[in-house]
């Protein structure tokens, strides 16, 4: 029988980001085991929502992550719409869902760089970088900010993109595909890439809906689950097919999110295209009573707030449900049986963030 | 599977000019709307003190009776909330960021 050691992989590590700990049980150069603990970076916003008012707290949910920032002070804007029982303004709808779709759009090129970077292709890393600024260009361009949008809020959004402007967008964005496909191609094509990604991480199908894994991490094992066909915001107008893998090995969460990368463009040309007039808040008076669940999908999956109130100008409770929460037990699950240089890359590819987990 | 898929994109970079800027050498590229730092038109300002009770870090702090306007701009997250509340529209959103700062001061504002 062979010696096991466990090695202790994070939570400072060239290849995360932000602070997970894993203990990786090995037997020689083979995970067996993998033992994770989070809890370095709690920071108790739920706990916030006691002292600041309902409004007010729309600054704290785009701060719990600073990737998916725009997706959760909206998914917060619709739970306590839904609680008021408010009907925000079509335009303001639309607008939430482009700037959905371009947050989206920035959260997977950042993947998609620090995934080169994790096996190693520095040159891959910072070509899809360069391609991210140009998104990033376009939301300081309409926002003001280029990670925090502080654009949502409770009853609309603050700030408007006139129709010339949403135009120039759309076009902008369909010669920036062809760009696009030259990187991506890359990471579709280039038998070194295949040679990290190909039939690592097997997640099978049955596996993913057990252990409730959301987002590309579940499609990429052949489950056609996505929250944006709730019809939440201006989805339910928009004509668009989740994008669904079948091998579930870290190729294809690969091959997912560079396809949601062109199905983001498609859907912001459709919603220029239906975009319309009018008024893009409306006011709110009184008070949340009642409770109510709030799903959107994020990037990285499903995200769920649950929020709570009783009539005053503060939530009672509010409690986020982050998609890298429910992606953790699918990362143990696909560890055990990969080699040891293999972890950091597989731990990238459910794309994690434990700002986000642990909030 | 193939070979030299980026071999094209490499040719082309050797070609171009760099994507980053060539700051400070050359100009700061920013957004006419980017959310930079909060300026104010004291004259005009009545320190009702909106600003003060709507900021989410506390960062503004008015005073009335002797009609000072105080911002720490470490603790401001320029959401721009101030700007849409200000009744006098005296608050102004611009797209200049502040100077990198040595010591943790505030910037006081007088109406004399």
């Amino acid at each position: 029988m062979t010696k096991r050691t466990i090695i202790p992989f994070g939570p400072q590590h060239p290849v995360l980001p932000e602070p997970i700990h894993l203990d990786l049980v090995l037997e020689d150069e083979l995970v067996v085991e993998a033992i994770p603990s989070i809890g370095f970076i709690h920071r108790g916003l739920e706990k916030l929502v006691e002292k600041k008012d309902f409004i007010d707290f729309v600054y704290v949910a785009e701060r719990i992550c600073g990737i998916c920032s725009f997706i959760h002070g909206l998914t917060y804007c619709i739970a306590v719409e839904e609680i008021m029982k408010i009907k925000v303004p079509e335009r303001a709808d639309y607008l939430r869902t482009i700037w959905s779709e371009l947050s989206r759009m920035h959260s997977h090129l950042l993947w998609m760089g620090l995934m080169a970077d994790s096996f190693g292709f520095e040159s891959l890393f910072m070509h899809t970088w360069r391609m991210r600024e140009k998104i990033l260009d376009i939301i300081e361009n309409t926002t003001g900010g280029r990670v925090i949008f502080a654009s949502a809020k409770v009853g609309g959004v603050r700030r408007d993109i006139d129709s010339a402007t949403l135009k120039s967008i759309s076009k902008s964005l369909e010669s920036y595909k062809n760009e696009l496909k030259e990187i991506t191609d890359i990471f579709i094509k280039d038998s070194s890439v295949q040679h990290r990604l190909v039939g690592v991480g097997v997640l099978k199908k049955g596996q993913a809906y057990e252990l409730g894994a959301v987002g590309p991490t579940l499609r990429a094992s052949g489950w056609s689950i996505d929250t944006r066909k709730l019809g939440y915001a201006a989805y339910k107008n928009i004509d668009f097919e989740p994008v669904v893998e079948t091998s579930g090995d870290s190729y294809a969460r690969c091959v997912v999110r560079i396809k949601e990368l062109f199905q983001s463009i498609d859907i912001i040309r459709q919603l220029a295209g239906k975009i319309p007039d009018g008024p893009i808040e409306i006011k709110i008076t009184g008070n949340p009573d009642g409770e109510f669940f709030a799903r959107t999908e994020q990037p990285r999956g499903e995200v769920i707030y649950y929020a709570k109130a009783n009539g005053t100008k503060f939530l009672q409770r509010l409690r986020v449900r982050t998609p890298t929460f429910a992606n953790i037990p699918s990362l143990v699950k696909m560890l055990p049986g990969s080699s040891l240089a293999d972890v950091p890359v597989l731990v990238l590819t459910i794309d994690p963030c434990i700002s986000c987990t642990e909030r | 599977m193939q070979f030299f898929v980026m071999a094209k994109t490499v040719l082309k970079s050797l070609f171009r000019k760099p994507a980053t800027v060539k700051y400070p050498f050359g100009p700061k590229m920013l957004s006419e709307f980017a959310r930079g730092s909060i300026s104010i038109d004291i004259s005009r300002c009545i320190f009702c003190g909106m600003c003060q009770r709507k900021c989410p870090t506390g960062a503004i702090v008015v005073t009335r009776e002797e009609k000072t306007w105080n911002i720490a701009r470490l603790k401001c997250i320029t959401c721009g909330y101030c700007v849409e509340v200000c009744p006098k529209k005296c608050l102004q959103m611009s797209n200049q960021y502040t100077e990198p700062m040595l010591t943790k001061h505030e910037d006081l504002y007088k109406n004399a």
